[in-house]
């Protein structure tokens, strides 16, 4: 009965996302402000029937309604309530419910905080929101359908979640990683609402920077999620992987990376209109290019899902529509673009641009080599695998140029820069920062590394140029660091994340140590001057598996730092292996022990790995996110009336 | 002539679009390589723990199963068990240890168990670009006279190995007897 409401419930969304996308919209034209008005009860409706619909697959998982298809194939009687919970989203269709959710949760917040925008745009804005519900909800209900039933077979026990996903880890990222891919329907909409008006100005771009912000907060923050649930839980230490679903990821955050600061400089000067307007269908045609790689089965990914050609079919419909319209209507009304630019060389303009291109060139490089082997294949011709030594040998020197370009923008002034000022003002951090790279390497391993040097180079150039930037910002005085917007500090708070994160990934790959053994119990074995003992196995049993528990005591000069219990674990449903790793972190290094599997005489296959400064990336990640949740926030956004548009509104006119 | 960039993106879009609306009909998992039918490709390779070349003579009149793996393919592990498996019951595997490091491969097996006679190792991936390798792991069945009879993309587990390989595989055994 549950699961009839809540198929139900989805269809009067679906009803109320129809009048969203199609009253509005036609009231916009024809100047019925009632009309227009809709949108706004309309979206706020929505989210009420697609949360009851959610919420309603949320009991049945957790009543064990096994005679929904979708419960017995991802859930199981034993699994504790919090996984029951979290296995909805475990697979395609609970996984589109979420979707939908969030998207009407994004909906109802545009309605609900954009109350200062001028009705005719924020009537458009809701309509094109409530478009891309249509889309979704009609994909869950006729190709996706969570309430389907099993009768009347139904089985008595569920198959099971997949252990991998029994995870807090999984309990966090879907959502979190949805709502940033989700989240950048907003400026898309916002996008649109400006073709189909003409008018893209400095206040357009303000309006559209906060709703940028946090989607992107929530991707970043998606990412990290997923790349630290992947080191601990696969088993092997690795925390990036260049898989399709991975790079489905990366790729709306480097274009959505760019639009933030394209945005910033339609805003502050009114210039990169149609490469903002371009960059907002960037981020969230990718979002859909994403779900679409993963839902369709045209590529194979670590991340499998069923492949299903019928939802393939649905998806690329869906997206040529969505992502074929937008373009076609940025080509036909899209702001001309000008020749003559009123910035000079070293302006912060350029320095925007060059960092547009940085990483709008890795997110070209991402795309073609995930979708390499799928057009290799369509044209037949030579078959080259693409792999992650493609991808580093693109994305690493990228980043690295990223890296300085960023040192270099921070002193940089709208319009034009005097070259002899930034010349003063790098001296100090290029000084800072070649040393570093020398002498550091010099302490932190027994051989010099090179790609060691090259990261601490990036690394102290990024983080000394923000300190001189804020130490002359501050003047000295360190109070006055309230008086600095909140925007300015997000800047460098995000800017000396990425510098962490980059930390984190150079020297881990450039000092980690790592041994593959076969211990007995009583045996010992040094890793960079660590010392594990092996001390035995024990058998030990979870809520819904057992599991041989290894115990591995880490010791450091013979003193003992702690106790390692890494486990091989055996799901009772699924008969499926699985392996936990067991972790001592710290700041500037991680110890990792797995366990492989059980050899002769009692003894283990074990992994012993120490991993330098490899957690700084996740610590680096969450400064990015943190610093652009701040900038989010920042004051100037909250004004409760819109300023005046500029004089660049007229020249925004177009047609 | 401005006015015409603009329509650059939805160009390329649409390109992208027919190579992902083509890519649909594809299983990605089964390609039927234009090898098969045809002879094992002639190579000489270094072996990953001898110290010599290796070529085609070192399985000629052997039906044996060709595995492309390396240490970086994730779903090599998730296979792996399954060769262990197949090489107990003494089904003859050769490894191709494509685009991968000699010591870290070494470690690999070390850990998960060797099923393979021994391994071709193919650094630079040329072996692999004369086999149409799309990446890893593949795994191709070669008859006694060094023809490929069958390829799979992708992981073999049970299921695959009893649709597609067994009776392949035991009829070949029954021929060359």
């Amino acid at each position: 009965m549950i699961a009839e409401l809540g198929h139900a419930a989805l269809i009067i969304a679906l009803g109320l996302a129809l009048i969203q996308a199609i009253v509005p919209m036609v009231g916009s034209f024809s100047g019925h402000s009632s009309w227009m008005r809709l949108g706004y009860s309309m979206s706020l409706g929505q989210l009420v029937f697609v949360a009851l619909s959610f919420v309603c697959l949320a009991m049945a998982f957790l009543a064990d309604d096994f005679t929904l298809s979708y419960v017995a194939k991802n859930s199981n009687s034993e699994l504790p309530y919090y996984y029951k919970i979290s296995a909805l989203w475990g697979a395609h269709e609970g996984s589109l419910l979420l979707w939908a959710l969030i998207l009407a949760t994004w909906s109802a917040a545009v309605a609900l905080f954009s109350r200062t925008l001028p009705l005719l745009l924020g009537a458009r804005v809701l309509s094109i929101l409530g478009a891309i519900s249509v889309g979704f909800t009609l994909f869950l209900l006729l190709t996706s359908n969570p309430f389907e039933r099993l009768l009347p077979m139904s089985p008595a026990q569920g198959t099971d979640l997949n252990p991998l996903l029994q995870d807090f880890g999984l309990i966090v990222h879907p959502p979190t990683l949805y709502m940033g891919y989700v989240g950048f329907a907003v400026p898309f909409a916002f996008a649109i609402a400006a073709l189909i008006g003409g008018q893209f100005d400095s206040a357009w771009a303000r309006w559209v920077r906060p709703w940028v912000n946090l989607a992107w907060v929530f991707l970043t923050l998606g990412i990290t999620l997923g790349s630290w649930w992947a080191y601990y839980e696969l088993g092997w230490g690795g925390w990036w992987f260049w898989d399709p679903v991975e790079n489905a990821s990366l790729m709306p955050w480097l274009a959505g990376t760019a639009l933030m600061h394209s945005v910033s400089a339609t805003e502050k000067r009114g210039v990169f209109r149609s490469w903002t307007l371009l960059l907002a269908i960037f981020a969230f045609s990718l979002s859909l290019l994403g779900t679409f790689l993963v839902r369709s089965g045209v590529l194979t990914s670590v991340h499998a899902f069923a492949a299903d050609p019928e939802r393939g079919v649905f998806m690329l419909a869906f997206l040529a529509l969505v992502v074929g319209g937008s373009l076609m209507l940025f080509a036909l009304r899209g702001p001309a673009m000008r020749k003559v630019a009123d910035y000079s060389g070293w302006s912060r303009e350029l320095m925007l641009l060059v960092n547009n291109v940085l990483l709008i060139s890795a997110m070209t490089m991402i795309l073609v080599g995930t979708l390499y082997p799928l057009i290799a294949d369509v044209l037949e011709i030579g078959k080259i695998s693409v792999g992650p030594p493609y991808f580093n040998f693109f994305f690493v020197p990228l980043m690295i140029g990223l890296a300085v370009a960023v040192g270099i923008a921070a002193f940089t002034r709208w319009k034009s820069t005097e070259a002899r000022l930034l010349r003063d003002k790098t001296k100090l951090p290029l000084l800072v920062s070649l040393l570093c790279a020398l002498i550091l390497p010099l302490f932190l391993g027994a051989d010099y590394s090179p790609s060691a040097a090259i990261t601490l180079f990036a690394v102290f150039w990024l983080l000394a140029t923000i300190g001189v930037d804020l130490k002359d910002k501050l003047g000295g005085n360190l109070g006055r660091i309230t008086k600095l917007s909140r925007s300015y500090l997000g800047m460098q708070l995000a800017h000396s994340g990425l510098a962490i994160c980059m930390l984190g990934v150079g020297l881990s790959i450039a000092y980690d140590e790592s041994r593959e053994l076969r211990m007995e119990p009583g045996q010992s074995a040094m890793v960079a001057n660590y010392q594990f003992q092996f001390v035995g196995i024990d058998k030990i049993a979870g809520p819904n598996f057992t599991a041989d528990r290894g115990q591995i005591r880490l010791l450091k000069q013979g003193q003992l730092i702690t106790s390692l219990y890494p486990e091989k674990r055996h799901y009772n449903s699924g008969g499926q292996m699985m392996t936990e790793a067991a972790i001592d972190p710290s700041l500037t290094r991680d110890i990792y022990v797995s366990l492989g599997e059980p050899l002769a005489n009692g003894a283990w296959a074990v992994s012993l790995q120490v991993k330098p400064f490899v957690r700084c990336i996740w610590l680096g990640g969450l400064m990015v996110a943190l610093g652009g949740l701040l900038a989010a926030i920042d004051r100037r956004y909250r004004r409760r009336k819109a300023p005046k548009s500029s004089d660049l509104s007229a020249q925004g006119a177009i047609l | 002539m401005n006015r015409l960039a603009l329509f650059v993106p939805l160009v390329l879009f649409v390109v992208l679009g027919i190579f992902l609306f083509k890519g649909l009909d594809r299983d990605p998992t089964e390609l039927p390589s234009a090898l098969v039918g045809e002879a094992f490709p002639q190579f000489s390779m270094p072996s990953l723990y001898q110290q010599r070349l290796l070529s085609k003579d070192d399985f000629a009149g052997q039906v044996v199963l060709v595995n492309v793996w390396a240490t970086w393919c994730f779903a090599c592990r998730i296979e792996h068990p399954m060769l262990n498996q197949l090489a107990q019951q003494g089904v003859k595997i050769i490894g191709l240890n494509y685009k991968d490091q000699n010591q870290q491969a070494q470690q690999w097996l070390q850990k998960h168990g060797n099923p393979y006679l021994f391994n071709i190792v193919d650094a630079q991936g040329t072996l692999g670009f004369d086999l149409g390798v799309t990446g890893a792991p593949e795994t191709y069945l070669v008859d006694a006279q060094g023809i490929i009879r069958h390829r799979r993309v992708g992981v073999v587990d049970q299921g695959i190995w009893d649709r597609e390989f067994k009776h392949r595989y035991q009829q070949l055994l029954g021929e060359g007897e």
